[in-house]
C-alpha cells in the first residue's frame, strides 16, 4: 500500500480506511526501532476495541510494544500468517504485514491521526 | 555522559547510542540478532572501554586484594586471570570482577556500573595496607574480539602466538609497536580476547580488526551471547542481596584461603543454604520471560523470579535465567512464568543454554 494514502497514530500504527473497515499495522518506522522481531499476539477476532485500547502486542529481542487501536470498533479479521512468520512486518509493514482488520463504528474518529508527511516529521522528532 | 575512545567511530557508523551505567554506548549497529550469529559463527568486535580498569601496585597490594576479593589472590601465577567477587560484610555481591596478576602489579577489571560505588569501597578499607591504586579507565581503550575466527583476525597483528595462550591467560605485548595487553577472555561463550591499549591507540586498533573483517558488534548482543553462556550479569543476577553461592559462583570464592571480607557470612551460608538457587528455563512459547516474572509452580505457589530473559538467536528459544526454590531447581522440571498477567508453560534446563563445542585449553 502507498504510505501516502494511509494515516498514522503517534504510537506508530498505520491505518487504511475502506469504505468503513480499516485496514491496521505497524509502521515501518517502527520495525526498524524495534528491530529483531520475536512475537506477536494478535487480538481476538470478535473483539470490541475503543481508540488507544491495547488489542495486541509486539516483542522483540529488547523490548515489548503494545497495539493500540487506531480506529473503534470490531475486528473481523486477523492477519494469520504472522502466527508463524513476522517477516512480512519488516519486508512489507505497509501491505503483507497488516495486523488486523477492524469494522469501524460510526463515532470513528480519525482526525486525531497523522497523514504520512508529517508522521515522517513526527518521527524525525522522536529520533531526537 | 561518558564517551569512550570509540565513541566518535560508533556515531558515524550507525551505532544505535543508549546511555548505559553513564557512557553513551553502542546497542547495536544493524541488528541484534545479526551481529550474535557473528560472534557464534564468526567474529565480532566489541567496544568495553566502559569496563573499570583499576591497577594496584605496592607492597601490600597481593595482601590487600585478598582482603577486597573472594578468590585467592595470593595463589594466582604472574599472566594469570581469576574470576572473583567482591562481597560486603554481609556477603551481599557488590560487584563482579577480573584479577589480572601481570608481572609486577594487579589489575581489577570491574562493571561499569559499579566503579564508583567500588572506587568509594576500596577507599574506606584500604587503610594499613601499602598500596597504590590507579584508575585507568579514561587513559585506556578494552576492545573484545570474539567468534571461533577470533585468533585468525588478531594473529597477524600481535607479536605473540596466540594458539599457545590459555584461556584466562593474559600477555602484556605490542600491537604493532605500542604496548597492548592481551588477554583470553570474554563474555559471550566463545573463544576470544579482551585487548586494552592506550586511548590513543584504540580507534587505530578497532579500525584495524573491522578491515579484517570482524563485525562490530553492540551491547545488545554482549547480552543475549552472555545469556545463552549463562553468565550473570550484575544488577540482574547479582545484587547485593544475593551472595555468591546462592549464585552458583562457588568456583570464584576460596573460603579456606585468606580472610576476605564477607568471609564469615558465606561460610554460614555453606551451612545453612539460603535455599534458592539459580537455574536456567526455556520456554514452550516465543513471548520473553523478562527480569521481574515471577515463576509459579504446577500447584500454583509462586517459587522464583526470573532476573534476565531474552529470545536465544542460537537456539531459536525464549530462554531466561533465575532464581528458584531448590525444591524446584531440578532440571527437567516444569513450571509456568507469569508474562504481563498470563501464564507461559515453561522448563527446567541445565546451564548453560549454550556451549561450544571445542573449548580452547
Amino acid at each position: 500500500m502507498d504510505p501516502n494514502t494511509l494515516k498514522f497514530a503517534t504510537s506508530h500504527e498505520w491505518v487504511h480506511l475502506d469504505d468503513g473497515t480499516a485496514t491496521v499495522g505497524i509502521s515501518d518506522f517502527a520495525v526498524r526501532e524495534l528491530t529483531d522481531l520475536v512475537y506477536i499476539e494478535l487480538p481476538e477476532v470478535g473483539r470490541t476495541v475503543s481508540i488507544g485500547d491495547s488489542f495486541g502486542e509486539v516483542e522483540s529481542v529488547k523490548a515489548v510494544s503494545d497495539l493500540y487501536a487506531p480506529v473503534a470498533g470490531e475486528i473481523v479479521e486477523v492477519n494469520e500468517a504472522l502466527r508463524n512468520d513476522l517477516s512480512p512486518l519488516s519486508d512489507d509493514a505497509f501491505g503483507a504485514g497488516w495486523i488486523a482488520k477492524i469494522k469501524t463504528d460510526n463515532s470513528s474518529e480519525t482526525s486525531e491521526l497523522m497523514d504520512y508527511n508529517a508522521y515522517q516529521k513526527f518521527c524525525e522528532s522522536e529520533k531526537g | 555522559m561518558l564517551h569512550t575512545p570509540l565513541h566518535d567511530w560508533h556515531a558515524a557508523h550507525g551505532g544505535r547510542m543508549v546511555d548505559f551505567a553513564g557512557w553513551h554506548m553502542p546497542v547495536q549497529y544493524t541488528s541484534i540478532t545479526e551481529e550474535h550469529g557473528a560472534v557464534r559463527n564468526d567474529v565480532g568486535v566489541f567496544d568495553i572501554s566502559h569496563m573499570g580498569r583499576l591497577r594496584f601496585d605496592g607492597e601490600d597490594a597481593c595482601r590487600f586484594l585478598d582482603r577486597l576479593l573472594t578468590n585467592h589472590v595470593e595463589a594466582v601465577k604472574p599472566g594469570r586471570i581469576r574470576y572473583s567477587l567482591v562481597c560486603n560484610q554481609d556477603g551481599g555481591i557488590l560487584d563482579d570482577v577480573l584479577i589480572y596478576r601481570l608481572a609486577d602489579e594487579y589489575l581489577l577489571v570491574v562493571n561499569a556500573s559499579n566503579r564508583e560505588k567500588l572506587l568509594a569501597w576500596i577507599k574506606d578499607h584500604e587503610t594499613g595496607f601499602d598500596v597504590t591504586r590507579r584508575d585507568t579507565t579514561a587513559d585506556t581503550c578494552m576492545i573484545a574480539v570474539q567468534g571461533p575466527r577470533a585468533v585468525e583476525i588478531l594473529a597477524p597483528l600481535v607479536s605473540v602466538d596466540l594458539t599457545a595462550m590459555k584461556y584466562y591467560n593474559s600477555v602484556e605485548s605490542g600491537i604493532e609497536g605500542e604496548a597492548a595487553l592481551i588477554s583470553r577472555t570474554g563474555y559471550t561463550g566463545e573463544d576470544g580476547f579482551e585487548i586494552i591499549v592506550d586511548a590513543s591507540q584504540g580507534s587505530p586498533l578497532w579500525q584495524k580488526l573491522v578491515d579484517a573483517g570482524a563485525r562490530p558488534c553492540g551491547l545488545g548482543c554482549r547480552d543475549t551471547l552472555r545469556l545463552e553462556a549463562a553468565m550473570p550479569l550484575y544488577g540482574h543476577e547479582l545484587d547485593e542481596s544475593i551472595d555468591p553461592l546462592t549464585a552458583g559462583l562457588a568456583f570464584g570464592v576460596k573460603l579456606d584461603a585468606a580472610d576476605f571480607i564477607g568471609r564469615d557470612a558465606l561460610l554460614a551460608v555453606r551451612d545453612n543454604p539460603t535455599g534458592r538457587e539459580r537455574v536456567g528455563l526455556m520456554l514452550a512459547g516465543k513471548r520473553i520471560a523478562r527480569e521481574g516474572a515471577e515463576l509459579v509452580s504446577k500447584s500454583g505457589e509462586p517459587v522464583g523470579t526470573v532476573t534476565s530473559g531474552t529470545f536465544s538467536p542460537t537456539l531459536g528459544k525464549s530462554i531466561a535465567m533465575a532464581y528458584i526454590h531448590t525444591s524446584h531447581a531440578r532440571p527437567g522440571t516444569e513450571i509456568e512464568v507469569d508474562i504481563r498477567g498470563k501464564r507461559e508453560p515453561a522448563t527446567l534446563v541445565p546451564l548453560p543454554f549454550y556451549k561450544r563445542e571445542s573449548p580452547p585449553s
